[in-house]
C-alpha cells in the first residue's frame, strides 16, 4: 500500500455514528475515540492542576501570605500532586496516544479487547472521581502532599484513604490497558511485522504495561493494610498502634518509583517515532532503543529506595539504592546518543514536532543528571526535600513526558483531525512554553542547593531572588500553553485538510486516510521491512 | 557557598563538583552538538538523509564510557557520606526534639534552648525524637539532614569548624506551619559554650524561684512549644488562644455531639492528655498530639495557673 492509494472514501471514524450525540462517545469501543475520550478528559483535570501550580508560584512570588493562607497552599499542592500524578501523567501517553496509535502502528483494526478498553475508561473516570472526592469528605481537603506519608496523614484526619483507594481504581484502570496492550502486540500485529520490526512506541509501551501489571498491586496491598490498620487497629504504618511510618514509605515507593517510569517509558517512545521522521533517516540503534527500554523497566524496579536516603535505612541499603540508581542513568544516556546520532546527516526538516522532540532530549537530560545528583548519597543528603527534588522531577515528569506528549500530540494531529494546524502559532507556542518552563524550574535546582526545603509555604528573604524568576517563569509557560491549545483546538475545525502522510513518516499509521476509517485500514497492511526505512 | 563549615563540607562539595562539572559537560556537549547537526544537516544544506542503521562499536563506547563516569561519580557520592554514617561514640550528646512546628534541644546537664547551641570544632550527637509526626533536621550550611521519625530512635552527627549563626529548617513536610518550623545553630568558640552551658538559669523547671504566679506555666508552655498553636493574646492561630480560656463557656464536639462545656482544671487536663475527645468549635481534630508523656499533674496544675493569670489581666 502507498501512503495516497485511497480513491473512493470510506467515512473516517469521526463521520461514524451509530448513537444519539454524545453517546457516540460514551459508548464508542473504537480505540480512537477511546484514545481522545481520555484526552479531553486529562485535559480538563490537566487545566485544574495547572491552575493549581501557578497559584502556587504566585503565593510563592514574595515571602509571606501573597494570594493565599498556609492551610489553602498546603491542600493546593497536594491536590496539584494527586491530579497531575495520578490522573495525568501515569495514564497520559499510553492511555491517549497508546489507545489511539497502537493498534494503527502494527496494522490491527483495534485492540485485542474493545469492549475492556471502554471499561478502562470508565474505571479511570471512577478513580478520579473518588481521588477527587477525598476533597469533600471528612474534615477538609487533605493537605498531606500526595505521598500521603504516615504518621501525619493519619494524624490529620483528612482523606487518606479515598485519596487511596482512588489510586488503587486508577491503578487498575492501567493494569486493564496494560494487559490489552500486551495481547493486542502479542495477537494482532500485521502479517510480516515480527517484533524486530515492530516500531519503538509500541515497543515503549510494551515495557510499560508489564511494569504497570507488576507494580500497581502494591498499591492494593498498602491500601488493604491501611484498611486493616484503621479499622481493626493493626499497627503497620502507624507509631501509636506500633506499627512504623517507613514500611509505608518503602510500600509508597516500590509503587511510585517504577510509576515514574510508567510516564516516562512512552515519551520515550514517541521521541523515537518523531526524530526519524523529521530527519528523514532511520532510527539509529533501534536494537539498543528496544534494550534500553526494557533494561529501564527492569531495574527501575529496584531503586525506590532513593526516595528515602534520610529516612534511617542501613548503610549497606543505602548504597545498594545508590549504586542501582546510578545504573539505571546508562540505559537512559544510550537513548539520547541514538536520538542524536539519528540526527546526523540526516535531512532535517525543522517543523513543530521536531521542535518539541529536540527540546524533549534538551529538558530531558537536565532531569536525569539533576537525577544524578540525587542518586549520589552525599549530595541527596544535602538537596533531598529541597527544591532541588522538585526541579528535578518537574524537568522528568512535565519536561520529559509533558514534551513529548506535545511532540506527539503535534505529530499525530493531521492523522486525528485530518487537518493541520498553523505552524507559525505553534512554533511562538512552543518557545514562549519553552522559556517559560525553563525560567520556571531551572531557578529552583539553585534554591535547592542553597538549602530551600520544598512545601514550604513562606521562606526566608535569602531565598527571595529564585523564587522571583520561578514565578514570572510559571507566567510565560501557562502564556504558552494557552497560545498552544488556542491554536490546536481552532484548527481541530478550521485547519487546513491534512494528507495521509503529511510528515513523510513510514510507520503503518501514515498508510491509511486522515482522519482513519472506522477499521482503520481497507485492506490489511502487509510489513516486509524495518518500521523506519527511508 | 559555605566553604568548611562543617566536616561534611568537603566530601559533599567535592561529590557535588564532580557530579556537575560532568554533568555540565554532557548537556552543554550533547546539546551543542544536537544543535550544530540541526544546522549543518539541514534540508537545505543535506536534502538527501544518509540511512546509518546503527553502529555496535559506538553502542559499546557510550555504555562503556557512562558506566565508568557513573561508577566514579558513585564514589565520590559515597565516600562524601560515609562519615555521616560512622557515629563517634564519646561526642558530647544534645537530645533533639521535634514536634509541631519546634525544635527543642536538652544538653546532658539538663539545661534546655530553642536553638541548637554547639561548640566549635567538637563533634556533636543528636538524638533524633519526634514526639508526633516524621520531621527532618537540616542545617544546609553543614550539608546535613536525617528524618526525624516517631517510634524510632536514631542520631546524626558533626562537627562545625567554624562558629556562626546558621539556619536549621525542617524538611520534611509536618503540616500547615511546616515552613515556620525553623530555628539557628549556634556555633560558638569553645570557651563560650562552656560558660554558655554551665549557666543553667532559668532552666525549664523553675522551682521555688517562681517570682509571680504562672511563670512555671508559661515557661512550660513556651518550652513544649504551644504558643505555636495558642496564641496568649487573643489571635486566632492553629488552635484557639488561650487568652480568657480559663472559665469560659464554649461549645465543643464530644463523639459527634455538641456539647456546651465550662473550661475548668479537669477540661484544660482532659485537652492536654486527650486532645482529640472534645473538638473545640472552629477547630479541627488531629492537629494537637496528646503530651500525657511529658507533662504531670503538676505541671497542668503549673498551667493552669498560668492561665489564670493571663484572664485576670483584661
Ligand atoms: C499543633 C498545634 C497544637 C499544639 C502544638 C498544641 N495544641 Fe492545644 N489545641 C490545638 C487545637 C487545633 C485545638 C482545638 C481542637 C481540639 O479541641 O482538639 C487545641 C485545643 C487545646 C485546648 C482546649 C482549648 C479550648 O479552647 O477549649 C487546650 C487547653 C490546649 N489545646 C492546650 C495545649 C497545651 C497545654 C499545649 C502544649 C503542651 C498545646 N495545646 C499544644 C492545637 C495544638
Ligand atoms: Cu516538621
Amino acid at each position: 500500500m502507498t501512503a495516497n492509494s485511497h480513491t473512493h472514501h470510506e467515512p473516517s471514524y469521526l463521520e461514524v455514528k451509530p448513537r444519539k450525540g454524545i453517546w457516540n462517545w460514551l459508548l464508542s469501543t473504537d480505540h480512537k475515540r477511546i484514545g481522545l475520550l481520555y484526552l479531553y478528559s486529562i485535559l480538563i483535570f490537566f487545566a485544574v492542576g495547572a491552575l493549581l501550580g501557578l497559584s502556587m508560584k504566585l503565593e510563592l512570588i514574595a515571602p509571606g501570605e501573597t494570594i493565599m493562607g498556609a492551610q489553602t497552599y498546603n491542600g493546593f499542592f497536594t491536590l496539584h500532586g494527586i491530579i497531575m500524578i495520578f490522573l495525568i501523567v501515569i495514564p497520559g501517553l499510553p492511555a491517549v496516544f497508546g489507545n489511539f496509535f497502537l493498534p494503527l502502528m502494527i496494522g490491527a483494526d483495534d485492540v485485542a479487547f474493545p469492549k475492556l478498553n471502554l471499561l478502562s475508561w470508565y474505571i479511570y473516570i471512577l478513580g478520579a472521581l473518588i481521588a477527587i472526592s477525598s476533597q469533600f469528605m471528612g474534615s477538609g481537603p487533605p493537605d498531606t502532599g500526595w505521598t500521603f506519608y504516615a504518621p501525619y496523614s493519619f494524624q490529620t484526619n483528612t482523606n487518606m484513604l479515598p485519596a487511596v483507594t482512588g489510586a488503587f481504581v486508577l491503578g487498575f484502570s492501567s493494569i486493564l490497558t496494560g494487559l490489552n496492550f500486551i495481547v493486542t502486540m502479542h495477537r494482532m500485529r500485521a502479517p510480516g511485522m515480527n517484533w524486530m520490526k515492530m516500531p519503538l512506541f509500541p515497543w515503549t509501551l510494551y515495557g510499560t504495561a508489564w511494569i504497570q501489571i507488576l507494580a500497581t498491586p502494591i498499591v492494593g496491598i498498602t491500601l488493604l493494610m491501611i484498611v486493616a490498620e484503621r479499622l481493626f487497629q493493626i499497627g503497620f504504618f502507624d507509631p501509636a498502634l506500633g506499627g512504623d511510618p517507613i514500611l509505608y514509605q518503602h510500600l509508597f515507593w516500590i509503587y511510585s518509583h517504577p510509576a515514574v517510569y510508567i510516564m516516562i517509558l512512552p515519551a520515550m517512545g514517541a521521541i523515537s517515532e518523531v526524530i526519524p521522521v523529521f530527519a528523514r533517516k532511520t532510527i539509529f540503534g533501534y536494537k539498543a532503543l528496544i534494550i534500553s527500554t526494557m533494561a529501564i523497566a527492569f531495574v527501575g524496579y529496584f531503586v525506590w529506595g532513593h526516595h528515602m536516603f534520610t529516612s534511617g535505612m542501613s548503610g549497606e541499603a543505602l548504597v545498594s539504592f545508590s549504586l542501582l540508581t546510578f545504573l539505571v542513568a546508562i540505559p537512559s544516556a544510550i537513548k539520547v546518543f541514538n536520538w542524536i546520532s539519528t540526527i546526523y546527516k540526516g535531512a532535517i526538516h525543522l517543523e513543530p514536532p521536531f521542535y518539541w522532540a529536540l527540546s524533549f532530549i534538551f529538558v530531558f537530560m537536565i532531569g536525569g543528571l539533576s537525577g544524578l545528583v540525587l542518586g549520589s548519597l552525599a549530595t541527596n543528603v544535602h538537596v533531598h526535600d529541597t527544591n532541588f527534588v522538585v526541579a528535578h522531577f518537574h524537568y522528568i515528569v512535565f519536561g520529559g513526558t509533558g514534551f513529548a506528549f506535545m511532540a506527539a500530540l503535534h505529530y499525530w494531529f493531521p492523522k486525528i483531525w485530518g487537518r493541520m494546524y498553523d505552524k507559525a502559532w505553534a512554533n511562538i507556542g512552543w518557545l514562549t512554553f519553552f522559556i517559560g518552563f525553563n525560567a520556571l524550574y531551572f531557578p529552583m535546582f539553585y534554591l535547592g542547593i542553597i538549602g530551600m526545603p520544598r512545601r514550604y509555604y513562606d521562606y526566608l528573604p535569602e531565598y527571595h531572588g529564585p523564587n522571583i524568576l520561578s514565578s514570572l517563569g510559571a507566567i510565560v509557560m501557562i502564556a504558552g500553553l494557552l497560545i498552544i491549545i488556542t491554536n490546536l483546538v481552532r484548527s481541530t475545525k478550521s485547519g487546513e485538510k491534512a494528507e495521509a502522510d503529511p510528515w513523510n513518516g513510514k510507520t503503518l499509521e501514515w498508510k491509511t486516510t486522515s482522519p482513519p476509517p472506522l477499521e482503520n485500514f481497507d485492506k490489511q497492511p502487509v510489513v516486509d521491512k524495518g518500521p523506519y526505512e527511508y | 557557598m559555605y566553604q568548611g563549615i562543617s566536616n561534611y563540607s568537603e566530601g559533599v562539595d567535592t561529590a557535588f563538583m564532580v557530579i556537575l562539572g560532568i554533568s555540565f559537560a554532557f548537556l552543554i556537549g550533547l546539546t551543542v552538538t544536537m544543535i550544530y547537526f540541526v544546522i549543518r544537516y539541514n534540508k537545505k544544506r543535506h536534502p538527501k538523509a544518509t540511512q546509518i542503521k546503527g553502529s555496535t562499536a559506538l553502542e559499546i563506547v557510550w555504555t562503556v564510557v557512562p558506566t565508568i563516569l557513573v561508577l566514579v561519580m558513585f564514589y565520590f557520592g559515597w565516600s562524601g557520606w560515609r562519615p555521616m554514617h560512622d557515629i563517634p561514640e564519646d561526642a558530647m550528646k544534645v537530645k533533639s526534639i521535634a514536634r509541631m512546628w519546634k525544635f527543642s534541644f536538652e544538653y546532658e546537664n539538663g539545661k534546655t534552648s530553642e536553638k541548637l547551641y554547639i561548640p566549635k570544632g567538637e563533634p556533636v550527637v543528636l538524638d533524633l525524637i519526634s514526639r508526633d509526626v516524621i520531621h527532618s533536621l537540616y542545617i544546609p550550611a553543614f550539608r546535613v539532614k536525617e528524618d526525624m521519625v516517631p517510634g524510632r530512635t536514631k542520631q546524626m552527627w558533626f562537627q562545625a569548624n567554624k562558629t556562626g549563626s546558621f539556619d536549621l529548617f525542617c524538611a520534611e513536610y509536618c503540616g500547615l506551619r511546616h515552613s515556620y518550623m525553623t530555628t539557628t545553630v549556634e556555633v560558638l568558640p569553645q570557651e563560650e559554650f562552656k560558660s554558655w552551658i554551665a549557666d543553667t538559669t532559668g532552666v525549664a523547671t523553675a522551682e521555688g524561684e517562681e517570682a509571680k504566679p504562672g511563670t512555671a506555666g508559661k515557661q512550660i508552655i513556651e518550652r513544649l512549644g504551644c504558643v505555636s498553636c495558642h496564641s496568649l493574646d487573643g489571635t486566632k492561630l492553629v488552635g484557639p488562644t488561650f487568652k480568657n480560656l480559663w472559665g469560659k463557656t464554649e461549645m465543643v464536639t464530644t463523639d459527634g455531639d455538641e456539647r456546651q462545656i465550662t473550661v475548668d482544671k479537669e477540661y484544660i487536663k482532659r485537652s492536654i492528655y486527650q486532645p482529640n475527645v472534645d473538638i473545640v468549635e472552629g477547630y479541627r481534630e488531629g492537629q494537637m498530639v496528646s503530651y500525657k508523656e511529658e507533662l504531670s499533674d503538676a505541671d497542668i496544675d503549673a498551667i493552669v495557673e498560668f492561665l489564670k493569670t493571663i484572664d485576670e489581666e483584661e
